[in-house]
């Protein structure tokens, strides 16, 4: 009796959907090598301070992991059309452990993501350090703590038909405002990106010249939209079993 | 495990819901007892509290009034405790598993569940185990909640409705399967609205119309209360009280020169009504419908109180 066997078929059942594997990973290589080969020579990537195969990896790694992530919001709506959230709660599952389960599904389907991206932007020449690689994988995983607490509750306020645009939406709209497609280094757009988690999740790809590329400011932002986004998803959570 | 408590004891039952237009009260003061090792049938017409009487009892929803208790304890306790099995009205299987994943995956959140062969066994799966859950036929689905449902081995097992848009072989294997499972000993209570369902399946029957109990009793009793079929006929100048006399009548009523009779035999009832009153004409015999049943039973159905004039409730337990 444990959650572990349960979160082990979650994730079984999450990397059997094609469709989810194709767009949610094939879809950032392909945008990846489209993009970053042309530039593969640039060594200052558009002021970034980075080279654009670099730059590229974490950026289209970040916009992947961060879909990963909100998805799971698309998920948890079709199962609880599906009448399968109520089918759990007739059973010994604890909230915390069902949303745990989530979460690591979630955290999986990321870290495969990464993993793709990085062995791509490998191959299109990106070298670092060891520590770099360890270091620019913690801040992305710390990054997307907000966004597994958005999906959670977006899946649990929305029904099958609303998710899916509004995942696609913020994910794409997020993406542009934090420099996914272009670095956004001045300007309303960069202020704005600031305020956001996702800006610093395409900056955890200057862990190789900054060392610590968050600042006092990146910590800030990320830990406060994790706050916000898991009260939000807590919220939610609470709204949609509230039949109790 | 409480050997002397009852499986379910629901008193003073209320719960409404907000409509579009104000509060629905679906449960409006529900009180019974059912006993260990009984099967029971809740029986009403759609709307009449059934699933929310159901949802409160797997704490699925708090009543505005009221108590639930399950072997003695709060419902969300004994879901806890792996007390309680449930197949919910409205569902369908999570995809992405194959059969025997899915009811291990659920089996894995209990203390002492039963061998996933056995289940698939009892719910008529075995041949099914390897196939994906998406591509399983509507009654291979409806068994496979089934086994989701009883793989913990509960001691008390609900089924909200769960041979809705199963075709008639699909309905007869499941109810093998709730049989065999019921004959471990478990306590059993299912929804339907097809009294049939009920007859067929159940010890005891508990009727539900308009979020109340109208009657309660051995599923026999019950279908002589509902009346199985009712008879009309063009009659004039034939008083109701000595038609509702007639054997097999269970009651009459005269709209003009048009009598119904709802019986409880409408074999009998024919032959004793034609000899007596051979100018009956333009007759008709049809099933009664449950709804029709229960609007005679209830009265009126907004009606806050008891009806007077209905039928005494029978309480054989």
């Amino acid at each position: 009796m444990s959650s572990a066997t349960y979160t082990r078929y979650e994730l079984l059942r999450t990397v059997r959907e094609r469709r989810l594997m194709i767009f949610g990973f094939g879809f950032p290589l392909v945008l990846y090598f489209v993009i970053a080969v042309p530039n593969r020579h640039m060594q200052d990537f558009a002021g970034s301070g980075v080279t654009a195969p670099l730059y590229y990896m974490v950026s289209l790694a970040s916009f992947g992991t961060m879909m990963s992530m909100v998805s799971l919001g698309g998920r948890i709506a079709g199962e609880r059309e599906a009448g399968w959230t109520r089918q759990l709660r007739i059973t010994p599952l604890s909230p915390r452990s069902y949303l745990r389960a989530k979460v690591m599904t979630g955290y999986t389907m990321a870290a495969l993501s990464l993993g793709l991206l990085y062995i791509a932007g490998a191959a299109l020449g990106v070298s670092l350090s060891a520590g770099d690689w360890i270091k620019t994988t913690l801040l992305i995983a710390v990054a997307l703590l907000p966004f597994a607490a958005l999906g959670i509750g977006l899946g649990h306020l929305l029904t099958v038909d609303s998710v899916g645009p509004a995942i696609g939406g913020t994910v794409s709209l997020l993406a542009l405002v934090s420099g996914t497609w272009f670095p956004v280094t001045s300007g309303f757009l960069h202020a704005l990106g600031q305020c956001l988690p996702s800006y610093w999740l395409v900056q955890a790809g200057r862990v190789s010249i900054d060392g610590q590329p968050w600042g006092a400011l990146g910590w800030a932002v990320v830990l406060g939209w994790t706050v916000v986004l898991v009260a939000f998803a807590g919220w939610a959570y609470m709204r949609d079993t509230g039949r109790v | 495990m409480p050997g002397e408590v009852e499986a379910i004891r629901l008193e003073g039952l209320v719960k409404s819901w907000k409509g579009p237009s104000g509060p629905v009260r679906a449960v409006r003061g529900i009180d019974v007892t059912i006993g260990r090792g009984e099967t029971v049938a809740l029986l009403g017409p759609n709307g009449a509290g059934k699933s929310t009487t159901i949802d409160m009892i797997l704490g699925l929803a708090r009543p505005d009034g009221g108590h639930v208790s399950v072997f003695g304890r709060a419902p969300s306790d004994a879901v806890k405790a792996g007390l309680v099995g449930g197949m919910l009205q409205t569902g369908a299987l999570i995809r992405g598993l194959l059969v025997h994943e899915l009811v291990s995956m659920v089996a894995s959140l209990y203390p002492d569940p039963l061998d996933i062969g056995e289940v698939l066994e009892l719910a008529g799966l075995t041949d099914a185990a390897q196939q994906r859950t998406e591509k399983l036929s509507g009654g291979q689905t409806q068994r496979a909640r089934f086994a989701v449902a009883v793989v913990s081995n509960p001691e008390l097992l609900i089924l909200d409705e769960p041979t809705v848009a199963m075709d008639v072989e699909g309905r007869r294997a499941f109810w093998v399967a709730m049989r065999a499972f019921a004959a471990r000993g478990k306590t059993v209570m299912f929804a339907t609205h097809y009294l049939e369902e009920a007859d067929t399946n159940a010890d005891r029957a508990v009727l539900l119309a308009h979020g109340r109990i109208v009657a309660d009793g051995p599923t026999t009793e019950i279908k002589g209360r509902v009346g199985t079929r009712t008879i009309r006929a063009t009659l004039p100048e034939v008083a109701s009280n000595e038609l509702a006399a007639i054997a097999g009548v269970n009651s009459a009523e005269r709209h003009g020169d048009a009598v119904i009779l709802v019986c409880s035999d409408s074999d009998q009832a024919i032959r004793e009504l034609l000899p007596r009153y051979p100018a009956a004409r333009d007759i008709e015999i049809t099933g009664a419908g449950l709804e029709d049943a229960f609007v005679r039973l209830t009265g009126d159905p907004d009606d806050d109180e008891v009806p007077a004039t209905g039928p005494e409730v029978h309480s054989a337990r």
